[in-house]
């Protein structure tokens, strides 16, 4: 199991333009979105981090940004990253998919896209998964509930 | 009828054909639909539909307080609820640096294991009338009562208890809950012999399950497929022994890993996890610490400004907490990584290539729960 400042310093030499914003818990990575695929492929295939199990896939609404949170572990290490990607466009956003890498990853992007109308290139099936297709995207944070589902 | 047109049916080269399993079919254990692609009678290809009773969870904790929160997660994973409450309850924890008392880590480690038993119990039984012994419901059902009557009797409710609250528990347990579970303990002992004797052996039970929606260990890391059904493939996956919380450093236990891949490898393993829970219930149940049921607490618990993560082991496998806290009363956003989220969708790569009948014995090994799949 490597510690933070061995797993910094490897994942700086696979890519020089990442960021370590001060995490709470976890060692959390930034990566620009462009770089995302090829960052993760590297991290993934490389033996010294292995990170071979997506946990968990996710985006949260900044409402001047949308970030994309992707919670990776290895099983071999037990070391655990928290990666990141900032999507400054709000109105058409969309980010490499990385179900090539891990195929669970289709259908936690499939949810993304269905609660943030998130779009991921190179998916095999960008449709909705829970909700129907003139619903909004209840996830972002300007989403009006005019039925008044949520709010009391 | 032409020649053309039985010759068809004998050997079955017409076209395709798509059956939809549920939403409302028994064997899919919720409103699942499942649309399965024939030729003949093989498994061509399926394609999971969900979202019938998608709830907006997600969505709702952003409008409530982490104390409400606790009574939503309840209703994603139905019978691992003390699971899913735990599992907030210690992101809240965490979060604020809280010290939880001994008593109710060991007190929360046991209801773990007893609705683990519960769950375990549900599962057997549906899992067994699935494929068409009746019996085994009615021996499952009558076991199980006994751990719901604990929890009637401590908790006042059966399935959904949200007993916990951020930094202890609701109240403390009823004084007769140490000799409630030692009885049973000692009666389940007796008659968990009794499953295997009913259906492990049962030729005609083998001969569905062995063999039979086989999964690469492979197949279950990339799938993200947690839990009793992963560990069945040998994907060695136990957030109890990978990062301990509770009591479960105190206990000795082991993670039961089978390697075949099998729809009867998932069934071993969830009956060797049966007696794994009963013997770190009898570790626990004479050693619970004398204290408070709860840490002091603030009536209004604000998380401080930054980003959360908890795993817990729920009965089906993995359960994540990811929260993002702005510094209110609740949360910025809040994301539940489901097991059986990441279990459903491994059905397609196990099942393509076997027979339909085969279909309903590998959704049953899954042990599925689809409000935790929609939430």
């Amino acid at each position: 199991m490597l510690n933070k400042e061995e797993l910094t310093d490897i994942i700086r030499s696979f890519e020089p333009e990442v960021e370590f914003p001060e995490g709470k818990q976890l060692l959390e990575v930034i990566v620009p979105a462009e770089k995302l695929f090829t960052l993760a492929e590297k991290l993934k295939s490389d033996s010294k981090t292995a990170f071979n199990y997506l946990i968990t896939m996710t985006a949260v609404d900044f409402l001047t940004q949308m970030t994309v949170v992707y919670h990776l572990e290895s099983t071999e290490f037990r070391h655990l990253i928290v990666l990141k990607s900032v999507l400054s466009d709000r109105e058409n956003p969309a980010i490499d998919s990385l179900t090539a890498l891990y195929p669970t990853a289709e259908y936690f992007e499939r949810e993304v896209f269905d609660l943030f109308g998130i779009r991921f290139n190179n998916h095999p099936n960008m449709k909705r998964l829970f909700l129907e297709d003139d619903y909004g995207y209840p996830l972002r944070k300007d989403f009006r509930d005019e039925i008044n589902i949520i709010e009391r | 009828m032409s020649e053309e047109i039985i010759k068809d049916v004998i050997v079955g080269e017409q076209e395709d054909y798509i059956i939809n399993m549920g939403p409302q079919h028994p064997s899919t254990h919720g409103v699942l639909r499942l649309e399965v692609c024939l030729k003949g009678e093989t498994v061509k290809y399926l394609i999971p539909h969900v979202g019938y009773i998608h709830r907006g969870i997600e969505k709702m904790c952003e409008a409530n307080t982490y104390q409400q929160i606790i009574h939503l997660t309840d209703r994603m994973d139905y019978l691992s609820a003390h699971m899913n409450n735990e599992a907030v309850c210690m992101v809240v924890e965490n979060a604020m640096q809280v010290k939880v008392p001994e008593r109710v880590k060991y007190i929360r480690t046991i209801l773990n294991e007893l609705n683990r038993l519960a769950s375990h119990q549900l599962w057997w039984c549906a899992f067994g009338m699935d494929l068409g012994a009746l019996t085994s419901f009615f021996y499952g059902l009558r076991d199980r009562e006994m751990i719901l009557d604990i929890f009637e009797e401590s908790f006042g409710s059966r399935l959904l208890h949200s007993f916990n609250t951020p930094g202890g528990l609701m109240h403390d347990v009823h004084p007769n809950f140490q000799n409630r579970i030692k009885e049973f303990i000692k009666y389940f002992r007796k008659k968990l012999p009794e499953y295997d004797q009913l259906l492990t052996g049962n030729v005609i039970f083998q001969n569905r399950a062995i063999g039979i929606g086989l999964m690469s260990k492979e197949t279950a890391i990339g799938y993200g497929v947690t839990g009793p059904s992963g560990r069945g493939s040998g994907f060695s996956c136990d957030v109890r022994k990978i990062a301990p919380y509770g009591a479960y450093d105190k206990v000795q236990f082991n993670e039961i890993l089978a390697t075949e891949g099998d729809v009867f490898a998932r069934y071993k393993v969830r009956m060797a996890e049966m007696w794994e829970s009963m013997n770190i219930l009898e570790q626990l149940v004479d050693n619970i610490p004398e204290g408070d049921f709860t840490a002091k607490m603030k009536p209004i618990i604000k998380l401080p400004a930054g980003e959360y993560f908890q795993r817990v082991e729920t009965a089906r496998g993995e359960l994540a907490v990811y929260v993002v806290s702005d510094g209110n009363k609740s949360p910025y956003r809040m994301k539940f990584r489901t097991p059986n989220f990441s279990n459903l969708f491994v059905m397609n790569e196990i099942s393509a290539g076997c027979k339909i009948a085969d279909l309903i014995a590998i959704s049953g090994s899954l042990d599925l729960v689809i409000p935790d799949i929609d939430r």
